[in-house]
């Protein structure tokens, strides 16, 4: 979709990563290399460490072993201050998370202006911008309590845009969603897409990831069984799994 | 009998009243020093060190699998024991009370942190957020609404458990009781007054506490 120039150089890069809960391999080594600007979801069964991928890649799950690196740094590393780096990656959750004792404005503004130090009137004129693109500015004062799932989620996306990061990680974002909402959440995510924004997205939505992606993994048994582009993956899959997979989603 | 309860309490509300003020003394003094002390603790409970959780567990395991009652005795007889010093009863029982209570404050608190949902922590370290102002912006903001009814509910368990201080003659509503019985000879009016005046108490309270949680939900509704 966004394909350009840029493509070559690597936003994030994977090593061998590997992630255990007790017994529970749900990561198997997976090396792998997200580039700039580009769109890449994640398919795959439940169960089959696609959100434990996704969720690894800003530390927010500890690896039990290999490396992540961002932009050429391994912020694996002790030494390294993840919160930095994980103000450059945006998260949005499948359960929105947003913070409802705040008011919306302020689910924006406080984490720009507490770890970024941006004056509080900047932040505000970047939040009302920002609500804005996704049609919330009338919300601004809301608790988000008042707010419907989509238009939560919506808030938990420009929340994180706020931040200014490099890359966008959405985990499943439209799977707790009334059906008649998936479609604003989506349309937010594709213009981000079109903007050049440089995204992993774990989904369910087949049609969505076919339309948006730049390049599609499927995940099961923690490791990437098969990737490609759409076309590839979704007209001609050669792995078994993954035919499977695609024959009872499609 | 109603008749006799009113002269009564013409002639003695001066001892019922004084004995109140020592009440709402005692459990505002244990409830304060209590929950300071239940911070440090829910806070040492929630680290990483083990040792500091295997100290608190046990802490909280002693103090809520024992009767109050000894555990006041035991700090009445205890305190001056180790110290050599001749400590009043009250402090003793002052002392015992508020450990008691910061075994049960550090529980509220830890249930309170805890019951925030997991993905709140999530988003805001995924925005970069530090731990600490996750804890201290996010996190405890929320946990206040889980915390402050719980500590409000043991203010008004203090103000019947200080009761137990009238075994050691503690200025207290209930030794105010024993007091007026003593001077009367009327056991089951001075045990109304007091009742009543424990009751009246409670309940204010309860219904202001009500109020302010209501309050404090108004903005997710």
């Amino acid at each position: 979709m966004s394909g350009n120039q840029n493509e070559t150089k690597p936003m994030i890069h994977v090593e061998n990563l590997k992630k255990s809960f007790g017994k529970l391999d749900v990561l198997q080594g997976i090396t792998e290399t997200i580039f700039e600007g580009e769109v890449v979801s994640v398919i795959g069964p439940s169960g089959g460490g696609k959100s434990t991928f996704l969720r690894c890649l800003n530390l927010l799950e500890a690896p039990t072993d290999g490396k992540v690196f961002f932009r050429g740094t391994d912020i694996t590393d002790k030494s390294v201050n993840i919160d930095q780096f994980r103000q450059k990656m945006g998260m949005v959750f499948q359960n929105f998370n947003v913070f409802p004792h705040l008011k919306v404005i302020d689910n924006i503004t406080i984490t720009p202006v507490l770890e970024k130090k941006m004056p509080r009137a900047e932040a505000e004129a970047l939040a009302c911008q920002l609500l804005d693109r996704v049609g919330l500015l009338d919300k601004k004062d809301e608790y988000p309590g008042k707010l419907s799932g989509g238009q939560k989620q919506r808030l938990a996306i420009v929340r994180a845009l706020a931040m200014e990061p490099d890359v966008m990680l959405f985990d499943e974002p439209t799977s707790a969603l009334d059906p008649e909402m998936v479609k604003e959440v989506l349309n937010v995510v594709r213009d981000l897409a079109n903007q050049g924004m440089t995204i992993v997205i774990v989904t369910h939505e087949m049609g969505f990831a076919r339309e948006v992606s730049d390049r599609v993994f499927f995940i099961d048994n923690g490791i990437i069984q098969e990737k490609g582009t759409p076309e590839e993956l979704f007209t001609s899959p050669k792995h078994q799994r993954t035919i499977e997979f695609l024959g009872k989603v499609l | 009998m109603l008749e006799t309860i009113i002269k009564m309490w013409n002639k003695y509300s001066y001892v019922y009243i004084s004995g109140l003020t020592g009440t709402l003394c005692l459990a505002a003094i244990t409830v304060l020093c209590g929950t300071l002390i239940g911070i440090v603790l829910a806070v040492m409970r929630l680290s990483r060190v083990k040792p500091l959780q295997w100290l608190v567990r046990f802490y909280v395991w002693v103090l809520r699998g024992t009767p109050i009652l000894l555990q006041l005795y035991f700090f009445w007889i205890f305190l001056p024991r180790i110290t050599g010093i001749n400590i009043p009863d009250s402090t003793c029982i002052i002392i015992a009370l508020i450990v008691n209570a910061s075994s049960y404050v550090a529980e509220v608190i830890r249930a309170g942190i805890q019951a925030v949902d997991k993905g709140q922590t999530e988003a805001a370290r995924s925005l970069g957020m530090t731990g600490v102002h996750t804890m201290t912006r996010i996190i405890l903001p929320q946990a206040v609404k889980n915390i402050l009814p719980a500590l409000g509910n043991e203010f008004i368990t203090m103000i019947k458990q200080a009761s137990l201080a009238s075994v050691f003659f503690i200025n207290e509503l209930t030794t105010s009781y024993k007091t007026v019985a003593s001077a009367t000879f009327r056991q089951v009016e001075s045990i109304i007054i007091a009742g009543l005046i424990y009751l009246l108490v409670t309940t204010v309270l309860g219904r202001i506490l009500a109020l302010v949680e209501w309050r404090m939900n108004a903005n997710e509704r």
